[in-house]
């Protein structure tokens, strides 16, 4: 059953797991904090026990992991973070993005058409390593202009270009997918 | 106020008693029954003492369907009343099946499940599941000693909804509670896991008999964690015998062979298969009904030839799995190999050679699964102590989405998403004035509605008129942790609310399924009445037992004196009722104790989670769980 009725969470992702508000956060301690968590609310530990208890683990699990999920990926943990401070990063009149990027990113996508085309791995593989590289470039900046400076709108902008770099690695995933036929 | 004491003869609620569960491995070709005894996991022999039951169901006209061995000797002469490797069809129309003509049955096709014309009448999967899960109750309950609580049930992890459901209710109409459907890669990483103390990142390779999935698994102080799964539930060890007969057919140059034949071939194909894991050449000999005889010789190297394209389909999904997990073959510490299929040495070698290490194969590959099984069944049915406990996190293995506009999919929850999830998306109307939207939800990886698998449908009735693009309709979709979806709409914008839920269209409704019980299946050839009645009553048991324990612990804490009072009532109520042998009756009861008790378990449980993280020093957790 689809209960559109969770309980009412009053806290933040962060709360949750008893971690600090901020954009870099140390990965080994989210996961510990999450195992914790589900170890306590997951429905396996209540499947024994009457129907209202499990229909509350579900719920309390279901949210633990969504938790989870908004804090674990840079791209997701700054959008949530965002959201805190008001802005949707991903709203639709939010869509500018700077000209160079514009042009970076048609170029990386002609680049991954055409490996894919020649069946050309090693060219795949080396746009994979510049996105990889501008990727970690992106979440540096993020943290600065998250956790440093607080520019929460500039940080918007920052957010999209992650987003973009990350749906250009979808890309490529699905044209290693087509090449491994 | 004490509580009433409520027990009866062979149905103790003391609350620390053992309570039997069992791990069921459905499989294509074998199946099997295992349960945790004395802390040890342990696979259920039949009188003859043998592990492995057959999937293989033979219906009789007049008397009960023969399954098992018995069936399993017949196939060769009763080829169309004689039912193998059912699980390839479960939850599928006979469009799904593409090689259906090669298959020795007289299909028929029905709308949600495709059907066989038998002896017996007409059967679908679900069905001739439901008599090998019978059997395997049946095993359970005399060498355990009593009616079973509940029992695990393992599916292929790239199992999609439509195959999980038809599971679960051939579960019901073999008179099982399903504690859990469980994908059959993960139950094998328990089994290894726990046996071997693993810590690290592995993957679980497991062929079966006509499935196959990959799944990578980080295993860390007690939690298995499911990173990525892939498969193909359309591959398995039938595809090799298939090559093989097909090969053998294409030597021979026989015409006109009888369904007999077929079937005879078949098995011939799969003896030699196996004859060829410790031998380098095989001869296959048969007599056809004809009086035509086959003699021909295969060698291990014509058999790798024959299969080479099998064993390479096996390992795209072990490269997208990997990819999604964002890992390399290095970060993998060890290979688990699972399903009798596995022992191909082909196998071995193209696994070894993408991995760069020897396949772990020191668990045997047809009992993993159900061993691991029974170990979760255990945990589920409440039988171990909190320390000693280690918890299961697992990934819905395909996209779910609803059709937008020019028949594309919105995808609302990815693939490997962790369970249990619930995601909602808005969307709109398209035209003004438009007072209904029609809701259409798919399973699968690709962008157009056509490539996936539609899962439901249903009309969102009473959005108020406006202008296109105004009305906002919310979709939800959660899927349990038995990977189940469930789906929901609700227009947002106005006062007016509308929802609908719904269970997949392949699922059977619950009118199949009764009226399947009705038809002299196989649980319908016990009392039906009494095991309704034990089954409430256990119920109700359970619910009170732990309603008390629940009282005791937080019950003067967290409810006001009124709270206390009523859930009290509730609890004298149906100790009253259960001493009726009314099940109708208690089970009104027991659900008014259920309803009674919600509240009270929200509060427990938000204490619970406030408690557990107060006293964490999140160090402590890093160093404990890190």
């Amino acid at each position: 059953m689809v209960s559109p009725m969770l309980p009412d969470f009053k806290s933040t992702h962060f709360e949750l797991f008893g971690l600090p508000e901020r954009f870099e956060l140390d990965g080994a301690q989210l996961d510990a904090a999450y195992r914790h968590l589900q170890v306590q609310v997951h429905p396996d530990k209540f499947a024994h026990l009457p129907e209202s208890e499990q229909r509350v683990s579900m719920q309390w699990s279901t949210r633990v992991n969504e938790a989870y999920q908004a804090l674990k990926t840079p791209l997701n943990r700054a959008i949530y973070l965002l959201t805190l401070h008001g802005i949707n990063a991903l709203a639709p009149e939010n869509t500018q993005l700077s000209m160079t990027f514009l042009m970076q990113q048609i170029e990386w996508r002609e680049g991954i058409q055409s490996a894919q085309n020649a069946g050309d791995l090693p060219a795949l593989q080396t746009i994979e390593r510049e996105l990889n590289q501008a990727e970690k470039m992106t979440v540096a900046r993020l943290a600065e202009e998250m956790d440093g400076g607080k520019q929460w709108s500039v940080a918007a902008q920052t957010v999209r270009q992650l987003k973009f770099i990350n749906k250009i690695h979808e890309e490529i995933d699905d044209s290693y997918a087509a090449l491994d036929m | 106020m004490a509580l009433l004491q409520i027990s009866e003869p062979g149905l103790s609620t003391a609350p620390h008693q053992h309570r039997l569960a069992v791990g069921i491995d459905l499989g294509t070709t074998n199946s099997l029954v295992a349960s945790v005894r004395n802390g040890v996991a342990m696979v259920l022999n039949d009188p003859d003492g043998r592990a492995l039951l057959p999937s293989v169901v033979r219906y009789q006209t007049n008397i009960a369907p023969v399954v098992g061995h018995a069936a399993q000797h017949m196939q060769s002469r009763d080829p169309f009343n004689t039912i193998v490797s059912a699980k390839r069809f479960m939850g599928r129309a006979l469009a799904d099946i593409p090689d259906a003509a090669s298959y020795p049955y007289h299909f028929v096709d029905a709308p949600s499940m495709v059907q066989w014309r038998t002896v017996a009448g007409m059967k679908n999967a679900v069905e001739v599941s439901a008599e090998i899960l019978s059997v395997l109750r049946i095993r359970a309950e005399h060498t355990l000693g009593g009616a079973l609580m509940g029992a695990v049930i393992t599916v292929p992890a790239y199992f999609d909804d439509a195959q999980r459901q038809a599971t679960k209710d051939a579960a019901q109409l073999a008179g099982i509670n399903v504690l859990r459907l469980l994908n059959e890669p993960t139950a094998a990483a328990i089994a290894y896991g726990l046996d071997n103390a693993a810590e690290g990142v592995y993957a679980v390779y497991d062929l079966g008999g006509g499935t196959f999935d990959l799944s990578i698994l980080r295993l860390s102080q007690g939690v298995f964690e499911v990173l990525s799964t892939n498969g193909d539930s359309a591959l398995g060890g039938d595809d090799f015998d298939q090559r093989l007969f097909c090969w053998i057919l294409e030597q021979a140059h026989f015409p006109d062979l009888t369904p007999e034949d077929n079937r005879l071939l078949l098995t011939h194909a799969r003896v030699a298969k196996e004859a060829l894991t410790e031998r380098p050449e095989v001869s296959i000999t048969a007599v056809l009904a004809s009086g035509l005889t086959i003699d021909m010789v295969l060698t291990a190297e014509k058999f790798n030839e024959l299969t080479a394209a099998l064993v390479n389909k096996t390992l795209q999904p072990v490269r997208k799995a990997l990819r999604d997990a964002r890992l390399n073959v290095e970060d993998i510490r060890g290979v688990v190999m699972v399903g009798g299929a596995t022992r191909m040495p082909c196998i071995q070698a193209a696994v070894a050679a993408l991995f760069g290490q020897t396949p772990l194969t020191n668990l045997d590959p047809d009992k993993v699964v159900a061993l691991g099984a029974a170990m979760q069944a255990n945990v589920l049915a409440g039988n171990r102590q909190d320390e000693e406990d280690w918890l299961l996190l697992d990934v819905t293995p395909l996209s779910l989405g609803i059709e937008t506009m020019g028949g594309l999919v919105e995808k609302i929850i990815p693939r490997n998403t962790t369970l249990p999830v619930a995601r909602a998306q808005e969307f709109t109307t398209h035209k003004d004035g438009q007072t209904a939207m029609s809701i259409h939800v798919l399973q699968g990886e690709r962008e157009l509605v056509t490539d996936c698998r539609s899962l439901a449908r249903f009309e969102l009735r009473g959005i108020p008129p406006m202008v296109a693009g105004a009305a906002r309709i919310r979709v939800s979709l959660q899927v349990d942790a038995d990977g189940l979806l469930s789906v929901a709409a609700q227009e947002m914008q106005s006062g007016v609310q509308a929802a609908v839920t719904v269970k997949p269209t392949y699922g059977l409704g619950e009118e199949d399924i009764a009226k399947m019980l009705q038809a002299g299946n196989t649980f319908a050839r016990e009392d039906m009445g009494a095991r309704a009645l034990q089954e409430v009553r256990v119920d109700a048991e359970r619910l009170i037992d732990a309603t008390q324990t629940a009282l005791e612990e937080d019950g003067t804490r967290l409810l006001s004196s009124d709270d206390y009072a009523n859930i009290l009532a509730a609890v004298q109520i149906l100790s009253e009722v259960l001493l009726s042998t009314d099940h109708l009756a208690i089970k009104a009861a027991t659900e008014k104790l259920n309803q009674a008790t919600t509240e009270f378990a929200a509060r427990r449980m938000d204490t619970h989670v406030r408690q557990a993280l107060a006293g964490q020093n999140l160090d402590e957790i890093s160093s404990k769980f890190g």
